[in-house]
């Protein structure tokens, strides 16, 4: 319901959306931001774009084509799509089971090794499946993110999937309101992967309840997720710039920011 | 069938009670559309208020009364009863749970979702897994009202024993407890990890609140909760709450709040009773108190019978509304999950819900007839349900 208010606001708002526009990237409107991403910016002015990823496992997908199949993969694709003159590079560091504590301490090192402009930073399922205490999850969000913001990286937070098979057995309340809250606090944009997957869901545009084996649909999500976090990154860096007109170039819509 | 009538009993606290099972089952059921007309909606509190208040009243008034007529001990071996037979009850419902959960993990497959899969690996050690649950420390989502419910049952009597005789001095034993565990962040263990969803340690204070409202409490501060002063401030209250929650569900519109507002009053903690859902509470029951007064017409009324027979039997409908709950949830995931069915399976779980309450007052009647006119000890069924 959320994401329909949200969809008939977007609707009702919304810069038209070119033909060619897949319906997954048309839904996408629950994914936005009004927080600038000035690392990203200063990156794309110097041709050199270095971006890494840290998630759980429902940042990766299995099978033998799954790491290049995943989200992370797929955005180094977008990106360098997108930003022909720029030097893009795609770090991932997704580890299954990790929480979001355990990320937050691998934050530093990982500033040192890979020297991000960006952190997309995936967390929330293993927390909330571990029921971990909220407040412990809200402070290793507060530590990683400060650890961010002093190592010079612009950050994006991505929440949960939604997954209505499991909708019922895992609480995610706390952990998205802190995640929520966290971003706020941090000024960092959060990917709500949550609500666009519900919208998608409701809108029929992917079957998420669909009992399978075959991974097309996973692969089809994921690169929407990486078209959408494109959309999300380039958008940031515009409203850095203090301007939205980078946005209008071939391919993805432009996103309004009333 | 008339509601039963006794002449202390307040049925607002039966008409409330049910519609809060109703707000909770609705809740409970993930992705529902029809959950957003329940009040966590529109403001910071929600309808687990309403019922630990209104369970902390019923268990004062029947206990209380107990325990003057009949002694501590008496009144002291019935609470314990009861939190008894609400562990077996939270134990059947695990068992529901376990038997949903095993069914998904056996039947559903598919590559998008093998992190969330994860959530049955305690499925592979169930000795761990059945004795967590038995002593209370391993709670599915969604189970843990009832758990809440035991451990201030439990910790009762001592309590009712003071506010018996002292209540101002156990209500501010109450507090008390409220801001330690708020300073020194108490609370119980939970299993595999972190502590209880609803801190029995910080909720005991609505709990006690109402205890202390049944006994003698409300009509100390009737003149005051009546006052023009608190009418306005609960409503302004309430708008406020209105206009915070608003932008929770519309995009920007959080940008409205200044920083540092949201810095202080983010997170809402509902693990430990945050101030601001207790005060939210506090201007609902304020406001429920004047506009819908002990003998108003509407009581009787064909129309609020349903909900009033489900708040009499509230452990049982309770229970009931979590299985609907996953139920729902099953079928939503296994039929359709379209606004139809959402609406069609809210509608018909609170059917059963009201089915089931007449059903179990039949039960009580027969078996009160079988008894014939033998008096009985005094029945928490009577005093504004159950306790």
């Amino acid at each position: 319901m959320r994401v329909v208010i949200a969809g008939l606001l977007a609707a009702l708002f919304a810069v038209p959306v070119s033909a060619e526009e897949s319906a997954c990237v048309a839904a996408g409107d629950a994914v936005q931001t009004d927080v600038p991403l000035r690392h990203v910016a200063a990156a794309i002015d110097s041709k050199h774009l270095t971006v890494a990823v840290v998630g759980s496992a429902s940042s990766s997908l299995p099978g033998p084509n799954g790491a290049a199949k995943a989200y992370p993969a797929r955005l180094g694709e977008w990106l360098k799509h997108r930003l022909p003159a720029v030097d893009v590079k795609v770090l991932v560091h997704t580890q299954a089971r990790e929480s979001a504590a355990d990320m937050a301490k691998s934050l530093p090192q990982l500033l040192v090794d890979d020297k991000p402009d960006l952190v997309v930073w995936q967390t929330g399922t293993v927390d909330a499946m571990l029921g971990v205490d909220p407040e412990a999850f809200q402070s290793a969000l507060d530590s990683g993110l400060e650890a961010l913001h002093a190592g010079k990286a612009d950050a994006v937070l991505m929440n949960m999937q939604y997954s209505p098979r499991t909708d019922s057995m895992i609480a995610l309340g706390a952990y998205l309101d802190a995640m929520r809250h966290g971003a706020l606090q941090h000024e960092v944009p959060l990917f709500d992967r949550l609500a666009l997957m519900k919208n998608w869901n409701e809108l029929g545009i992917f079957n998420l309840h669909a009992d399978t084996r075959t991974i097309d649909v996973a692969e089809a999500v994921h690169d929407c997720i990486s078209r959408l976090l494109v959309r999300l990154i380039i958008n940031g860096a515009d409203l850095a710039r203090g301007s939205n007109t980078g946005a209008a170039s071939p391919g993805l819509p432009p996103k309004d920011n009333h | 069938m008339p509601p039963v009538m006794s002449p202390g009993r307040d049925l607002r606290l039966d008409l409330f009670r049910g519609i809060a099972l109703w707000l909770i089952f609705l809740d409970h059921i993930p992705s529902n559309v029809v959950s957003w007309l329940t009040i966590r909606n529109y403001g910071f509190s929600d309808a687990t208020e309403i019922f630990v208040f209104i369970s902390g009243y019923t268990a004062a008034f029947v206990y209380g009364r107990e325990m003057n007529e009949r002694g501590v001990v008496v009144a002291s071996a019935r609470i314990l009863k009861r939190a008894w037979q609400i562990y077996v009850a939270h134990i059947f419902l695990f068992v529901v749970y376990m038997a949903e959960i095993a069914y998904v993990a056996s039947t559903f497959e598919n590559p998008l979702y093998s992190e969330e899969m994860g959530i049955f690996n305690f499925l592979k050690q169930p000795d761990v897994t059945m004795i967590q649950a038995m002593l209370l420390k391993f709670k599915p989502a969604n189970m843990d009202v009832l758990p809440l419910y035991i451990v201030l049952l439990a910790g009762f009597p001592p309590m009712l024993w003071l506010l018996v005789r002292r209540p101002t001095l156990a209500l501010v034993a109450s507090v008390g407890l409220y801001a330690l565990t708020w300073r020194f962040d108490w609370n119980f263990p939970a299993y595999p990890n972190g502590t209880w969803v609803f801190n029995p340690l910080a909720w005991q204070l609505l709990f006690v609140f109402g205890a202390w409202c049944a006994l003698g409490g409300a009509q100390r501060i009737a003149p005051f909760a009546r006052s023009r002063v608190v009418l306005w401030l609960a409503a302004a209250y309430l708008v406020f709450a209105f206009a915070i929650a608003l932008t929770w569900y519309i995009p920007h519109a959080a940008s409205y709040i200044p920083r540092w507002f949201s810095e202080w009053m983010y997170p809402i903690d509902k693990t430990n009773l945050d101030v601001l859902r207790f005060a939210h509470f506090l201007a609902l029951a304020a406001l429920t108190v004047r506009y819908v007064p002990r003998d108003w017409i509407g009581l009787s009324s064909p129309l609020m019978r349903p909900a009033i027979l489900c708040g009499q039997h509230s452990l049982e409908i309770f229970c009931l509304g979590v299985f609907l709950s996953f139920a729902g949830h099953f079928a939503m995931v296994e039929i359709s999950d379209g606004i139809g069915m959402q609406v069609l399976i809210s509608l018909l779980g609170i059917v059963v819900m009201v089915a089931t309450a007449r059903l179990i007052r039949w039960y009580k009647d027969v078996e009160g007839k079988k008894h014939g006119p033998r008096p009985t000890p005094p029945n928490a069924d009577l005093a504004g349900g159950e306790a």
